[in-house]
């Protein structure tokens, strides 16, 4: 199924058939048609868990292309304009207000990186309930945690582009956090920032990892999960390898070509979550304050401090783990612990083919133990999201600690867990739910 | 036993409760174009001179139903130029020196002030705080605020409003000096203020949800295609 063994295109003597047969001489065309799309064989069943691969192609497009116009317009410069605005928050607020259709590409842009989250996190959670990162497709996993981790950085580096009070403020704390690191933390978050504090050059180098560092990096990294995920063929909610029932001309009996059948079903899953995308978008951008924040509508302000600090949703979680670090370990200080955990926090995600130790990989015939791990594990996330957002409090901390336990014991306890369950037995064809 | 226990339950909403502002809710809309244009009027003539609106252009005020003539007549004091920004004259630095803090641009307060959550939290805001000064001779301006304890600003709006002293007794405001205003026309004209700057904070925000209708029904009748399509090409697979 792999690209390249698919035989050359022939013409039948028309000038578009000549020009397309001078093409694929010289160009994969044909064969990157059939391997990727027309004589990709996907497994027959999937289920609704499988529209977010597609979606999450479609936000990137998104992002890029709004992202274009917007640098048009934007300008990366903390210094302060004749009115004593810095540059950078009245160039967002001309593109709100003065920029044909600004405001439009503007809401796209913001609310895109919020669904770019949702849709990554729920592609994720599919990965999780059916077993697609076990063996043998390991590597398109790495490759989608490296995604993830891009993803993450590129948002960062993105949110502190409006220059408004939490994207400044947001910046500083995050920044600060690599002070923590022995040795050389201090330095690194000077280079980090360019500057001791956040300022122009923090918001310029910021401005070029934002939209040509990271995406670049980000475009190399979906390509090489696309392709990976080709090599092997897609996963399904049963969890079973379609490729090992094959009919005689090699097909897999449970595959049907990715096109038209898939790109035909996708439509209908990115019209559905154009529709949600367009309600947030049109009337409540803003996301009830998750999706653009109120204290950003106040410029950067490096000498007034808001009371409450607060990440993006997305990254809460990971802050609240960060958060319930407080003990010093080995003469180290609890915050370079909580840095330390709220990396591994993310990181461990790749371990994920290596600590699943279950005989089968789908859901659908896993027994209890696994159905509630996973049951805890999305409260504990949730819940660590829900705290990252509130100020700190003494049973907030409580709490978070206690959800940072099972969220680690979901993962490092995994290769004793995941083998101890009940198993159902796995059906040798794919079943249609 | 019962009675102690429910006093501890609530005991800390009591002490939430005690720490922040009521809000009276803001009675007007962004849809009324009488009390936008009025609310252009008392903005021009009161705010505009410390605060600046330094995102907005005079221009766009003709999206309020008024022609570049009239808003050229009534309401550019601060530019000679239709084009030109709402600004102030008066430079950020300099003010920093006369009120301690630079009064903040005001193009966008409604939403800045929006962060209690609820939806048209800061136009509540905005609407309170406007409505909750009172004098105090122990400030420099001689003015306080109930919403927004020893704030810089002086109340611009007195002569409208008249002068207001809070009844340490009761925790109320009560009108000392009548202004040139009923309270309920008072009301009425920080309400149309409040108004002109929420529209103010987004002036497409209309448009935005009117071309938001559009896109979903395109998009519904998108997805009956898109469906049917998919049911065709997907009527073999068992």
């Amino acid at each position: 199924m792999a690209a390249g063994n698919f035989d050359k295109y022939k013409s039948d003597g028309t000038l578009a058939g000549n020009l397309m047969e001078w093409v694929d001489a010289r160009f994969p065309a044909t064969s990157m048609w059939k391997g990727h799309l027309s004589e990709y064989y996907a497994p027959k069943n999937f289920n609704f868990w499988y529209f977010f691969g597609s979606l999450a192609l479609l936000v990137l497009v998104i992002q890029i292309v709004t992202g274009i116009f917007l640098v048009m317009h934007y300008k990366p410069d903390a210094a302060l304009n004749a009115f004593g605005v810095p540059v950078a928050f009245a160039s967002v607020e001309y593109i709100m207000r003065d920029v044909p259709g600004g405001w439009l590409i503007r809401y796209m842009h913001s609310t895109g990186a919020s669904a770019f989250f949702i849709v990554v996190y729920l592609h994720m959670f599919r990965g999780l309930l059916y077993g697609s990162y076990r063996k043998p497709r390991e590597l398109t996993w790495l490759f989608g945690v490296g995604i993830f981790l891009c993803l993450m950085g590129e948002a960062f580096f993105g949110y502190l582009l409006p220059w408004g009070q939490m994207s400044y403020w947001g910046a500083q704390v995050i920044v600060n956090l690599f002070g923590a690191i022995p040795v050389v933390g201090n330095d690194l978050s000077i280079l980090i920032r360019g500057d001791f504090v956040v300022g122009d050059a923090t918001l310029n180098r910021f401005f070029s990892f934002h939209v040509i560092a990271f995406p670049l990096v980000l475009l190399g990294l979906v390509a090489a999960h696309v392709l990976a995920l080709h090599e092997t063929g897609s996963n399904n909610p049963d969890g079973i390898e379609i490729k090992a029932n094959k009919d005689e001309n090699g097909i897999p009996r449970d595959g049907i070509p990715f096109h038209p059948y898939y790109t035909v079903k996708d439509i209908v899953g990115v019209v559905v979550f154009l529709m949600v995308f367009s309600a947030i978008m049109f009337f409540a951008p803003e996301g009830g304050g998750a999706f653009l924040e109120t204290p950003n509508f106040y410029p950067a302000d490096p000498l007034k401090t808001p009371p409450h600090i607060a990440p993006v949703w997305y990254f809460t979680p990971y802050y609240s783990i960060l958060r319930a670090m407080v003990w010093n370990f080995f003469g180290l200080d609890a915050k370079f612990w909580g840095v330390v955990a709220m990396g591994a926090s993310v990181v461990v995600f790749a371990f994920l083919p290596w600590l699943d130790r279950s005989p089968v990989k789908s859901i659908r015939y896993r027994g209890p133990i696994y159905k509630t791990m996973l049951t805890i594990f999305v409260i504990c996330f949730v819940i660590l999201g829900y705290l990252g957002t509130q100020s700190p409090s003494y049973w907030g901390e409580r709490i978070s600690q206690v959800c940072t336990v099972f969220y680690f014991g979901f993962f490092f306890a995994m290769p004793w867990w995941s083998r101890m369950d009940k198993f159902k037995p796995v059906p040798d064809r794919v079943t249609m739910q | 036993m019962k009675k102690l226990l429910i006093a501890f339950l609530f005991a800390p909403l009591l002490a939430i409760a005690s720490t922040s502002v009521h809000l009276d809710k803001w009675p007007g809309s962004v849809s009324d174009t009488a009390a936008l244009q009025n609310g252009a009027k008392l903005f021009v003539n009161y705010c505009l001179n410390c605060h600046g609106a330094s995102y907005m252009r005079y221009k766009n005020l003709t999206a309020l139903g008024l022609t570049e003539q009239q808003v050229k007549d009534n309401l550019m004091f601060t530019s000679d130029k239709i084009g030109g920004l709402m600004a102030v004259a008066a430079r950020a630095d300099e003010q920093k020196v006369w009120f301690g803090a630079t009064p903040p641009d005001l193009t966008i307060i409604a939403r800045a002030r929006g962060d209690l959550g609820a939806p048209y939290a800061g136009s509540d805001w905005l609407y309170t705080y406007l409505r909750s000064f009172y004098r105090d001779d122990n400030r420099p301006t001689g003015w306080n605020n109930v919403a927004f304890e020893n704030v810089g600003m002086p109340h611009v709006l007195y002569g409208l409003q008249g002068q207001q002293v809070l009844n340490h007794e009761t925790h109320k405001l009560e009108l000392a000096v009548p202004g040139q205003m009923s309270p309920t026309e008072y009301d009425k004209a920080v309400s149309d203020l409040v108004s002109f700057m929420v529209w103010m904070g987004e002036p497409q925000q209309e448009f935005r949800k009117t071309l938001g209708y559009f896109v979903l029904a395109f998009l519904a009748v998108l997805f009956v295609v898109a469906y049917a399509l998919k049911k065709e090409y997907w009527k073999d697979i068992h």
